[in-house]
């Protein structure tokens, strides 16, 4: 039940998954919404450089990671499998050139992912 | 429309709702001539009353303008979902609290009954409650995302003790269990100051659209953090930098930075009479409203009947509670001419609500989304027609 994954990567499953293995499940669960390229679609864009996506406004990995798992595909939250889930991730990283097209992620990987997005955020706690 | 209740002489038809619309109900002969229907099993409002939020696929929000006293009813309170309205079994609740604790512990609804129960009013708003943009605009449909109940169940603090957390906690998560398993990470203080798990409202069990059977309540902060349905609270020694707190709920404020974890709703206020699309006489006219601040009570509330010239103290009517909507008025005598009438809360810690240009002037030129709470004006015309005056701040 607990399935919460910090941003230290504490949390994470086994399993691991690369781009290339999601781009094809990307296309057939979540492309009707997001767009055939993450740009398009009804719901939040998730990559380039026009908005706030993953590649230029997530801080951590990890929460992609984390929301896919337990909230996607919209119609059918839950239901992916964990290599499912790094591989999404691993599209969705690469898509957005964080990382290669080539790496494998697994829970160290991930955990090491540094994203664009890290410093731009200050914490108005106790403001 | 029940059986016995045509058989007791009344008759269907079109008639006029005090808000003007034409709805079908009962049709009103004279009462005095005819029996009415006899005491029922559940009351219903009279068929000239019928107030409705406004939905959108992702929330529906609250009439302000139809609202008297500071109480929303149940049914009239907003909604904001991530996954819809889940149902779940009471008896088959639980709610998991774990993580940095010296006991990990299940509560089932029954268990969470049995500690010593308090009951606050407060409200409740989501931090991305501001529209504006066009003059047939109403206070619902400005800032009708926030709502104010009396929330009963157990302090939080009471839970925390139960299960003894660790000295070097600081954070935890809250988690539901809708479609979203939605989560957010709060620092552990407020669970130790005054949060509450919360099972009722306005006298009875919350609704499923307010998190039925039980819901994470967090008195003044945004509302996205009032996690519904709650089913596990995990203590910890950081935040887990949901999607919520990260992608989302947080806004630009200039230099390429943008603020994250801002929970105070900050002070508020709105006149919700006159308001668009009503129509004042000349003469008397009592201005209401509605202010509220997330950090304490209400401290005072101007109005200014020039366009924001001059400012004049309202009446506040009480009870004037900590974190919660507080009623105002003021009498005003129009005299005829067009103007701008408008409101301004400072709340006890002497924070005033400012104007759009404020904020932005404060956030680097942006306005992006959340934590908006900027003076409401309202156009007079000449007719006592009322409309919405967007603050134009570019």
């Amino acid at each position: 039940m607990a399935i919460a994954i910090r941003p230290d990567g504490r949390g994470l499953p086994r399993g691991s998954g690369d781009a290339v293995t999601g781009q094809v499940i990307y296309a057939a669960k979540c492309a009707a919404c997001h767009g055939v390229t993450g740009r398009e679609g009804s719901s939040p864009r998730l990559v380039g450089d026009t908005g706030k996506t993953i590649g230029n406004y997530w801080p951590y990995a990890t929460t992609v990671f984390d929301y896919i798992r337990r909230a996607m595909p919209l119609n059918a939250p839950g239901s992916l499998s964990n290599d499912e889930v790094y591989s999404l991730t691993a599209y969705l990283l690469s898509a957005n050139r964080v990382i290669t097209e080539k790496t494998m992620l697994d829970s160290a990987r991930l955990a090491a992912v540094r994203m664009p997005a890290r410093n731009l955020f200050v914490n108005d706690r106790g403001r | 429309m029940k059986r016995r209740t045509l058989l007791a002489g009344a008759a269907l038809a079109l008639i006029k709702t005090a808000a003007g619309q034409v709805v079908q109900t009962l049709a009103p002969g004279d009462p005095t001539k005819t029996p009415g229907p006899p005491p029922s099993t559940l009351g219903t409002r009279s068929g000239f009353e019928q107030p409705r939020l406004i939905a959108s696929d992702t929330s529906s929000r609250t009439p302000l303008q139809s609202l008297m006293g500071i109480i929303t009813p149940s049914d009239l309170h907003f909604q904001r979902h991530h996954g819809g309205v889940p149902t779940i079994d009471p008896f088959k609740y639980e709610l998991l609290i774990h993580g940095m604790v010296e006991r990990p512990t299940v509560f089932t609804l029954r268990d969470l009954r049995r500690f010593p129960s308090v009951s606050r009013i407060c409200f409740l708003e989501c931090s991305g409650n501001f529209r504006s943009g066009k003059p047939n605009m109403t206070a619902q449909e400005i800032c009708g995302l926030t709502s104010q109940a009396e929330w009963t169940g157990v302090l939080l603090s009471t839970l925390l003790r139960e299960v003894g957390v660790h000295p070097s906690a600081t954070w935890f998560l809250a988690e539901g269990s809708d479609a979203a398993v939605m989560t957010r990470s709060i620092p552990l203080h407020k669970g130790w100051d005054d949060a509450m798990i919360a099972y009722g409202q306005n006298g009875e069990a919350l609704r499923p659209e307010q998190g039925y059977p039980a819901r994470l309540l967090l008195p003044g902060w945004e509302g996205n953090t009032n996690v519904k349905w709650i089913r596990r609270i995990e203590v910890s020694d950081g935040p887990f930098m949901t999607r919520e707190e990260t992608a989302k709920y947080t806004y630009a404020i200039g230099g390429g930075k943008f603020r994250q974890f801002s929970f105070e709703m900050d002070a508020r206020s709105i006149i919700t009479f006159p308001s668009y699309p009503q129509q004042i006489d000349k003469g008397w006219v009592e201005i209401q409203g509605l202010a509220w601040s997330g950090r304490g009570r209400i401290g005072r509330v101007e109005v200014s009947t020039d366009a924001g010239r001059q400012w004049a103290p309202a009446q506040l009517h009480g009870p004037v509670l900590p974190k919660a909507h507080t009623r105002f008025s003021y009498l005003w005598q129009w005299d005829g001419r067009p103007t701008e009438i408008m409101c301004r809360a400072t709340d006890e810690t002497g924070y005033r609500q400012p104007t759009l240009s404020g904020l932005a002037a404060a956030r680097g030129g942006h306005t992006d989304g959340y934590h908006l709470n900027p003076i409401t004006a309202w156009e007079i015309r000449r007719d006592g027609q009322v409309f919405f005056k967007p603050e134009k701040w570019k």
